[in-house]
């Protein structure tokens, strides 16, 4: 077990070695280079700096030199936790980054344990009762989940909200409870406004877990170590839960693999829709204005959260099924 | 009716060891005449296609969603026919105008030719805006195949008769309602039509080439190609795609052309896309390389490339659709959020996520909700592909069931 | 009723779409204590069916829809009682307790009767603790034991390896463990050999035979290969079409065989000191497909004894005695329905 876990961590490296260059390179795409716009940037608000000024900061960035260089400068600098400049908001990345990002974690783990938590019983519920209405049904609503978009979804609820609940829904808190200290009510209010993300996210990671689950689950129900299990005596209820659910569990861990990129990728529009301190609208005010340094800094710290996610995922699927671990065949 | 029909094989499998039947084969002449059915006779003889079209009637849903498609994708060629407006047009009288909604019994009579009831203006006490509702006074018939100002269809064909409009002259038929500068949202959705599905396909043939490009190699040669291929799958499905887009697509250069910008970002749509593809392609080969039939080709001297393409490639072929199928529903909702975001196509393109970027605010929504039925239309496009692909997928798989 | 299984005019249905699959269409054998029963037949012909109808393990498509499945369940010190297995539920407390307690079933292929995620020890303990009111611990101790019993080299450290850690040979041995750990009066044993190498195939019939002394127990033994059935019977059920067609000691089935059937199936085994150029005799003819409904003897097409008119109408033959435990369904040898036509037979020749 320890060796494969340090060899997924050893294989995860070069992973998210590439990744800081996709999101090097993602950061270069716009034309120009960082201190052409934070000149521009300047300049638009009447202050033209000097040419020793810009000499300065173009030997500072490095922005004469070969791109590998730059590369270079700005992973070590990222290592350290400095991930340059907003010009924009004229504050380092990492101010920026620091409140939102951990609120991005808490709300993608948050959906998460939904997602699981609504799928599997959904899952093995439909199996069980296949073909039945109430598989119909579900496997229906499921399909719906998965065909609203996550903007989309929370455009209608931030519709129906106002309209028939009267209520705020965009951001974390009414307006009341902002800046205001922590209390019951406050914690009330949190939860109020919290289920609108984690359902719009959830959604379509619930319907397509509901499927995986469902499917699986029926492929097992024909082995035959279920019928073996049924003729040792075991009543049916007991056996259902040892045996083919937990089989079926295995392909189920390891959809986290797809679930946790599109929680995160979901969670950054939804909270452009909603409003959310989250990363997402910052990412997207990035982009527009091209500061770069903070679009950067998002995809690779968000890649990065994915790609450790999986790595999670991977480790928990090789605990729960022996075969990966001994490298048995199947 | 039952015939005398001649034998039809039995079991595949049987064991050899109770000597039977298959040593027969080989000098016996079928002596025995079984009767079976017709249906079951038909059942045996049908060929793999007529298989899965079978299997695939029986799935209603599927059924249905593949008439959705269909219909959808007919919209989307004659878009401009089937609407009743251009979709650039503006009328400057009906801003924000809410849905005229089909009518079929004006004061007290009943009429076989719906019609809409015109707009009247008023003030809302309360906000002072101005507001429309409906003029009980003011009938507009509908009727088929009016005659309009003359426009061109996909730009060539010019035609002079839209598929539905009002009879009278000053009449207007808004069935979705208007926009800010007053253009017709079911003509403007309609058009979208054209756009969204269209940059499904094309991305999605993109993925395709890459996928079976890149998924073959890795499967069928193996070694160093397939372990970087692998590698590069695995983190390019690490990624969370939307800020992966929304990354690359802004750095479009906003002087693009529209066409440009329209095929750059299917390719983006394709540069996450193509990792199912290959996935499945992959796959497939891996396990069809080492089967028997295949390894009997290459016994019989076959060359590689005809074995991929002559035996491995048909058994999958199924498989591939399905995972086509599949994929496209993914490529709209993709480009339909990028748009949405304004990262995305841009006018004059207009596809459904273009639409929607009218509909971004509370305030607006809750003013003017019906800028919000391009949802709808996404959301019926999804579910129909979904649907047929799943549909598919188990009419294909020969041993579900 | 003296025997442990009494099996009567057995009829079990699948119910499809395309239509009415009758696996098992009315089979009659009995098992004596003690004794071996050998069911042979092809592939096909119900046998497996069968056992799972015992064994109240059908699929939910498949009904028993006729006869009885009498069996001498002990209930205690020198006491048991008759009880129809066809008729009672299968989820009944009865039922659960014959399952794995007093009727023991091994399967084909022990690779995939075995969970892929659970030690053997695991599996193997649970079947104890189902039906015996021991500790853990205790029944950790019976199944390493158990495991010793059956041949397994090392069992303490045995009993913690997955089934894919452990060879053919060594997992069927496992699967035996579990099914005879709680010491049943009858062992089902569907195809046990089939997917095993022919040197580990003796091993583990041997095992059986060993296990069945000491256990002193019956044993129903499914297979095609008449090899084992000539190693392991004592009396034999030879199934055709979901039908029992014949039914002997196994002495008399090898050298005495009345049904035609049978009789084709012996001519065809071939012999390894046979002629070379000796033509390998065979049946004529396929198994008819399993929806088809062929009226008469099920076998008449394939028959070159088939009386046109008798044979390929009306109902099956029954299956009738013909001299001691010795019973055949075939109409040329129990007379039946056609004395008439018989003598008029034989006053052609």
């Amino acid at each position: 077990m320890l060796a494969y876990l340090l060899k997924r961590i050893l294989l995860m490296i070069p992973t998210l070695a590439i990744i800081s260059v996709i999101s090097f390179w993602v950061i270069n795409l716009p034309p120009g280079n960082y201190v052409d716009a934070f000149i521009a940037q300047m300049a638009g608000q009447g202050q033209i700096p000097d040419f020793e000024t810009r000499a300065q900061m173009e030997q500072m960035y490095g922005v004469n030199q070969p791109i590998y260089v730059q590369y270079f400068k700005w992973i070590t600098r990222a290592l350290r936790g400095d991930f340059g400049q907003s010009f924009e908001w004229r504050r380092p990345v990492v101010e920026l980054l620091g409140d939102r990002l951990a609120r991005t974690i808490a709300i993608s783990l948050v959906t998460i344990v939904f997602v699981y938590t609504v799928a599997i019983p959904i899952g093995i519920f439909s199996a069980l009762h296949k073909y039945s209405l109430w598989d119909y049904i579900l496997t229906f609503i499921g399909f719906l989940g998965l065909s609203i978009p996550n903007f989309s979804l929370a455009l209608i609820m931030l519709y129906l909200g106002f309209e028939y609940f009267n209520m705020s829904v965009g951001g974390l808190f009414s307006p009341e409870f902002e800046n205001a200290p922590w209390s019951i009510a406050r914690v009330l209010d949190f939860l109020s406004h919290l289920w609108v993300p984690i359902i719009v996210v959830g959604a379509s990671g619930t319907a397509g877990l509901i499927r995986v689950t469902r499917a699986n689950l029926l492929d097992e129900l024909n082995k035959q170590y279920v019928v073996a299990a049924r003729a040792r005596g075991m009543p049916r209820r007991r056996l259902l839960w040892k045996y083919p659910v937990r089989v079926a569990m295995n392909p189920v861990i390891s959809s986290a693999a797809f679930i946790l990129p599109a929680v995160v990728s979901g969670s950054t529009i939804t909270a452009i829709v909603l409003n959310l301190p989250t990363t997402g609208p910052i990412y997207l005010r990035a982009l527009q204005s091209q500061d770069m340094y903070v679009a950067g800094a998002f995809i690779l710290l968000l890649s990065s959260l994915t790609v450790i996610g999986t790595l999670i995922s991977d480790l928990l699927l090789a605990w729960a099924d022996p075969r990966i671990r001994f490298g048995g065949q199947k | 009716m039952l015939e005398e029909l001649p034998n039809v094989p039995a079991n595949p499998g049987r064991s050899a060891s109770l000597p039977s039947a298959e040593a027969a084969l080989a000098g016996a002449a079928p002596t025995s005449t079984v009767r079976i059915s017709r249906q079951a006779e038909a059942y045996y003889t049908a060929s793999q296609v007529q298989l899965i079209f079978w299997r695939l009637r029986k799935h209603r849903l599927a059924m249905i969603s593949f008439f959705v498609v269909v219909a959808l994708y007919l919209t989307a060629i004659f878009s401009e026919f089937l609407s009743p407006y251009d979709y650039t047009a503006r009328h400057s009288q009906f801003l924000y105008a809410p849905p005229q909604a089909l009518q079929f019994i004006h004061e007290g009579e009943v009429s076989l030719r719906p019609f809409v009831y015109g707009y009247a203006m008023e003030r809302d006490p309360k906000t002072l805006l101005e507001m429309y509702t409906r003029d009980r006074t003011k009938p507009y018939f509908l009727t088929w195949l009016p005659k309009v100002e003359p426009y061109k269809m996909w730009g060539v064909v010019e035609l002079d008769r839209r598929i539905f409009g009002t009879v009278e002259e000053e009449g207007s038929v808004f069935l979705f309602g208007t926009d800010s500068l007053g253009r017709d949202l079911l003509s403007r959705i309609l058009y979208g039509t054209r756009i969204s599905l269209s940059i499904g396909l094309v991305g999605v043939a993109l993925s395709l080439f890459l996928g079976i490009m890149l998924g073959g190699i890795s499967g069928f040669y193996g070694g160093v190609a397939d372990v970087i291929i692998q590698r590069a799958i695995e983190i390019l499905r690490a990624f969370p795609d939307i800020p992966l887009w929304m990354g690359i697509a802004a750095a479009l250069p906003p002087n693009w052309p529209v066409i440009r910008v329209y095929f750059a970002i299917s390719i983006i749509l394709a540069l996450l896309g193509w990792t199912e593809v290959a996935r499945v392609v992959r796959g497939k080969i891996l396990s069809l390389r080492e089967q028997d039939f295949a390894m009997a080709a290459r016994l019989a001297g076959v060359r590689e490339r005809r074995i991929i393409t002559h035996h491995l490639l048909p058994s999958f072929t199924s498989h591939l659709i399905v995972v086509v199928t599949l994929s496209i529903p993914a490529m709209i909702l993709g480009e339909t959020v990028l748009s949405f975001l304004g990262l995305g196509l841009r006018h004059p393109v207009s596809s459904w996520g273009v639409l929607l970027q009218d509909a971004q605010n509370v305030r607006t929504i809750a003013s003017y909700p019906w800028l919000l039925i391009p949802i709808l239309f996404v959301v019926l496009t999804v579910l129909a592909f979904n649907f047929f692909g799943d549909g598919l997928r188990d009419a294909a798989d020969p041993y579900s069931d | 009723m003296e025997n442990v299984l009494e099996v009567k005019g057995l009829r079990t249905h699948f119910k499809f779409d395309e239509g009415i699959v009758r696996a098992v269409d009315g089979v009659d054998f009995h098992i004596k204590p003690q004794q071996t029963l050998g069911i042979v037949g092809e592939s096909g012909c119900g046998k497996s069916v069968t056992a799972q109808s015992i064994m109240r393990l059908l699929p939910r498509s498949a009904n028993i829809v006729g006869g009885e499945i009498l069996f001498r369940y002990p209930t205690g010190q020198n006491r048991s009682e008759i009880v129809d297995l066809a008729k009672i539920d299968d989820e009944s407390n009865t039922m659960l307790d014959i399952r794995g307690g007093k009727i023991g079933m091994i399967f084909q292929e022990p690779m995939t009767a075995l969970s892929p995620v659970h030690t053997i020890g695991d599996q193997l303990i649970e079947a104890i603790l189902l039906h015996q009111p021991i500790t853990k611990r205790a029944a950790r101790d019976l199944g390493i034991e158990m495991l010793r019993k059956v041949g397994i080299p090392r069992p303490e450290q045995r009993i913690d390896d997955y089934s894919y850690q452990l060879s053919g040979g060594l997992r069927q041995r496992a699967m035996i463990a579990i099914a005879l750990c709680n010491r049943p009066v009858l062992l089902i044993a569907d195809e046990p050999t089939t997917a095993l190498d022919v040197t580990i195939q003796a091993q583990i019939l041997r095992l059986i035979k060993e296990l069945q002394a000491e256990y002193a127990m019956s044993v129903m033994i499914i297979t095609h290969d008449l090899g084992v059935i000539a190693r392991m019977a004592n009396e034999v059920a030879v199934m055709y079409r979901g039908r029992v067609v014949e039914f002997a000691d196994v002495n008399t089935i090898f050298h005495d065989p009345k049904h035609p059937y049978t009789k084709a199936l012996l001519r065809s085994i071939p012999k390894v000191d046979a002629p070379r150029t000796e033509r390998l005799s065979s049946i004529r003819g396929t198994v008819p497909e399993p929806f088809a409904l062929v009226p008469g003897c099920p076998f008449h097409p394939r028959c070159d004894l088939a009386i046109d008119g008798v044979c390929n109408v009306g109902a099956p033959p029954a299956l009738l005695g013909v001299g001691g435990n010795h019973k055949v369904a075939c109409v040329l040898e129990t007379g039946e329905k056609i004395e008439g036509v018989m003598s008029d037979v034989k006053s052609i020749h």
